[in-house]
């Protein structure tokens, strides 16, 4: 177990090194200087010599790579060119969105899609898994960001129980919470949906497997063996669903807090790439594949945890 | 009394029988052997005696179990039953263990399901003496081993110690030994037939193969579509057998197909110091894999007309040289000819040499795309051609006929056969081309006896009118022994024997050969060459 995870951990730092290498070569050497960028077509030569020396552009590119590189190490993520503050805090306070979003939105998923998923691959043919199989469906075929329009519809507006929109910030973590309820609910939606379809499809595959018999041969009842043989060995797709998810949600809410109005990590990318900010938009989709390995690192962890095989040589 | 009485038990599957008033019993002590071909009821009736037929599905008639009414207890009291009283073991010991749970977890699982008050500690104690048991010791194999670190006949121990745990009074093993290689065989069986003689439990014991059972029932039951149709005591059954079922079957098992000897000596195939390597998976991120040398220089020829035997327990690399020998794959070292041109130059199989040589694999089932019409099944071989052959009808036709089917089944779909019957299908698609050399990987060995006998026959047929030659890769000895000239006997990547066919199977010289022999299960000796 040791020894997968360090080798994991081996890959992890080599994806890292490698995604970092790509980044930083397509948004700093593919669309040109960001110094005549950010001067405009009519600025003389001189002005934009004096900007590339301040913004560290002057270099060879292999010293900007190991200086950007470094700071992103110790946290710098370098300035911002359009709003000149630290891009590290811009992207902290957009991450305290962002990321309990994708969490509440993941543990919503997870907590709506076990249970559904369970029920149909239990009762396989029954009025319970004919609805959860529709209802999924649904799911899966429905916008979220209409659906999100709707729940602002008849959650904010008519009933009043939500606000429509905004943030309030983390002084009162409940309110805070509860502004994220409507948009974690949007998000979770479409991915419960698969998600269960995943789980009751990966639960039926297990039930008719051999152990299955076995257990049932031991005396166990079809509850015991579900719980004890089937629903572990129905897992590994699962994860993989989940750590995608995850990935997803980091990066691609940007719909859903555009309806809502949440500054989060994926409207500063928009606002970023229209202002032609690139250093912000590095920073951040750096810091995206970043989550990205992470999430995928933890999974590649939960796979071995779940099923011993993986594990290699002990 | 007897320990389990059926007595005129009935099952239909939407009102086609399954099972027909089948009556038998078991004693304590006493093995009892079912014997029958595939959908012959043997297996529903065991599920009947556990109550773990599939969901919606009611016997009729009379189950007793010391004294008790199978059929009329519940679920709840069933759970309590299986695995206490009445425990089982099933064919395929490689998906029967749980892959997620270590092998000391399964057995003391089914001490403590049926006595919760047992510690958890104790449970393992437990556990551990019935692995021993089982003769798999704490040294090599302590409780937390994962089912996928042991061999299938392993894995077959363990799914034996979770049965007997808590010492039942019946257990009933479905086809235990089919899936496991002829020495694990009749280790298993020992074992098993052991553990009923110290426990005095009851054994009913299930196979299609009549040699199995042979030696080691007591009382032996033959089942034809779902009807008992002869039984009694296992040392008289075979000379005083009357219905012409059992009769058919008998002489199925040890059928052996006419043949003549091969003129010549003309060398078809030549495999010369052949090796073949696989790289392991890489443990350092930099550093070159290790490799695994599965071929370890085997040198052989096969004559113009010959059927060579090949033969070796799974593992051994008779695959690896399968598809080496067919230019699927590179080899490392030595080269293999046939008619004299190599079979894999410039990183590729050689089109020219492929084209003379065709396989028949195991598996009747999954070795077709099911999505295909048979015409297209048998005339995948033509890519070998330079250009597709003017004449594809009747090419299509001829090859069906001469496996004895019809041209008409050309426009079918594999699922309308029966496995002998896609057997033959395969046998078809591999003559299309008119080859010289037929491969015949495992190629009858998922066949029931009767259908055997028909394949083999066929297969001698063919090899007369067509002028075969066979390279017959098998680890059933009985069909090695009745269809080939000369056998190769394979271990660890090496050819441990060589010879004739005969004088091999009489006088084995290497220490392996004779292993393999004496591990065979036989009938009794005065019905050989019934």
């Amino acid at each position: 177990m040791l020894r997968y995870t360090f080798s994991r951990l081996q890959s992890l730092i080599l994806s890292l090194v490698v995604a970092s290498i790509v980044i930083f070569a397509t948004v700093e050497i593919v669309p040109g200087d960001p110094a005549s960028f950010m001067l405009g077509m009519n600025a003389q030569p001189d002005t934009i010599a004096a900007l590339r020396e301040q913004l560290g552009l002057d270099v060879p590119l292999w010293q900007r790579y190991l200086h950007w590189a470094t700071g992103l190490l110790g946290g710098d993520f370098g300035t911002s060119y359009t709003y000149r503050t630290a891009i590290a805090e811009m992207i902290a306070e957009r991450l305290w969105i962002s990321l309990p979003l994708a969490i509440y939105a993941l543990t919503l998923s997870t907590l709506i899609a076990f249970p559904a998923g369970i029920l149909a691959a239990t009762r396989r043919g029954s009025a319970a898994d004919v609805s959860v199989m529709g209802f999924t469906q649904l799911g899966v075929a429905i916008p979220n960001f209409w659906f999100a329009m709707l729940m602002v519809l008849v959650f904010a507006i008519n009933l009043r129980w939500f606000s429509a929109g905004g943030f309030p910030g983390w002084e009162n973590p409940l309110l805070a919470m509860k502004a994220l309820t409507l948009p974690a609910v949007a998000l979770a939606l479409p991915q419960a949906s698969i998600l269960a379809r995943v789980m009751r499809s990966a639960l039926l595959d297990t039930l008719s497997e051999d152990y299955v018999r076995t257990a049932r041969a031991k005396g166990l009842t079809r509850r015991q063996t579900l719980w004890r043989h089937a629903l572990r060995n129905a897992l590994i797709p699962v994860l993989t669903i989940i750590g995608l998810q995850f990935s997803f949600l980091m990066a691609g809410a940007i719909i859903i807090e555009n309806v809502f109005f949440l500054p989060g990590l994926g409207r500063l990318v928009f606002q970023a790439i229209s202002q032609r900010d690139l250093i912000v938009v590095e920073s951040v989709v750096m810091l995206l594949v970043f989550a990205v390995i992470i999430v995928n690192f933890a999974v590649d962890i939960a796979y071995a945890i779940v099923d011993p095989r993986l594990r290699g040589n002990r | 009394m007897s320990l389990l009485s059926i007595s005129n038990l009935n099952l239909s599957i939407r009102q086609k029988p399954i099972l027909r008033n089948v009556s038998l019993t078991v004693d304590a002590g006493q093995i009892v052997g079912i014997i029958g071909e595939s959908g012959s009821g043997k297996s529903m009736t065991a599920y009947c005696v556990t109550q773990l037929l599939p969901e919606g599905l009611e016997p009729s008639g009379d189950i007793r179990f010391n004294g008790r009414d199978i059929l009329q207890t519940s679920e709840a009291d069933m759970c309590a039953i299986r695995g206490a009283e009445i425990s089982m073991v099933f064919q395929e010991p490689m998906t029967a263990l749980n892959p997620v749970h270590t092998i000391g977890q399964q057995v003391a699982e089914t001490i403590l399901i049926h006595e919760p008050e047992t510690s958890k500690t104790a449970a393992l104690e437990r556990a551990r003496d019935a692995l021993n048991r089982v003769e798999l010791h704490e040294d090599r194999f302590p409780l937390s081993r994962y089912p996928h670190e042991m061999s299938g006949g392993q894995r077959q121990r363990v799914v034996i110690a979770m049965a007997i745990a808590l010492r039942p009074k019946l257990l009933i093993a479905d086809e235990p030994t089919t899936a496991l290689d002829v020495t694990t065989q009749a280790e298993i069986l020992s074992l098993l037939t052991r553990l009923v003689r110290e426990d005095g439990m009851g054994l009913m014991i299930i196979t299609h193969d009549l040699a199995v059972v042979a030696d080691m029932a007591d009382h032996i039951h033959i089942m034809q579509k779902g009807q008992i149709v002869e039984h009694g005591p296992a040392d008289r059954l075979f000379q005083t057998m009357q219905h012409p079922y059992s009769k058919a079957l008998l002489a199925a098992s040890s059928h052996v197909p006419e043949r003549e000897q091969p003129q010549g000596e003309t060398p078809l195939l030549e495999v010369r110091n052949v090796l073949r390597d696989y790289p392991l998976l890489r443990t350092k991120l930099f550093a070159k894999p290790e490799s695994f040398r599965a071929v370890n220089d085997v040198s052989f020829t096969i004559r113009k007309g010959e059927s060579l035997g090949l033969v070796g327990e799974s593992g051994c690399g008779k695959s690896t040289l399968t598809r080496a020998i067919l230019g699927l794959e590179e080899i490392q070292g030595g080269e293999i000819l046939l008619s004299g041109e190599p079979v894999f130059t410039g990183k590729k199989p050689n089109r020219a040499v492929r084209r003379k040589m065709q396989v028949v694999f195991q598996d009747p089932y999954g070795s077709f795309n099911p999505r295909h019409r048979v015409d297209r099944l048998v005339t995948e071989p033509f890519h070998l051609l330079d250009s597709a052959p003017s004449d594809r009808e009747d090419r299509i036709a001829e090859a069906l006929r001469s496996v004895g089917l019809t041209p008409d089944d050309a426009f079918k779909y594999p699922h309308e056969f029966s496995g002998g019957q896609r057997q033959r299908i395969a046998i078809a698609r591999a003559l299309i081309i008119k080859p010289e050399l037929i491969i015949l990987d495992e190629a009858v060995s998922a066949l029931d006896v009767s259908i055997r006998a028909q394949i083999l026959d066929l297969l001698a047929e063919l090899s007369e009118t067509h002028g075969l030659t066979y390279l017959f890769i098998s680890h059933d000895l009985s069909v090695v022994r009745s269809i080939t000239d000369r056998v190769l006997v394979m271990q660890h990547g090496k050819i441990v024997e060589q010879g004739e066919t005969q004088s091999v199977f009489d006088n084995p010289t290497d220490i392996y050969t004779q292993t393999l022999i004496a591990a065979a299960p036989r009938l009794p000796e005065d019905l050989r060459n019934f």
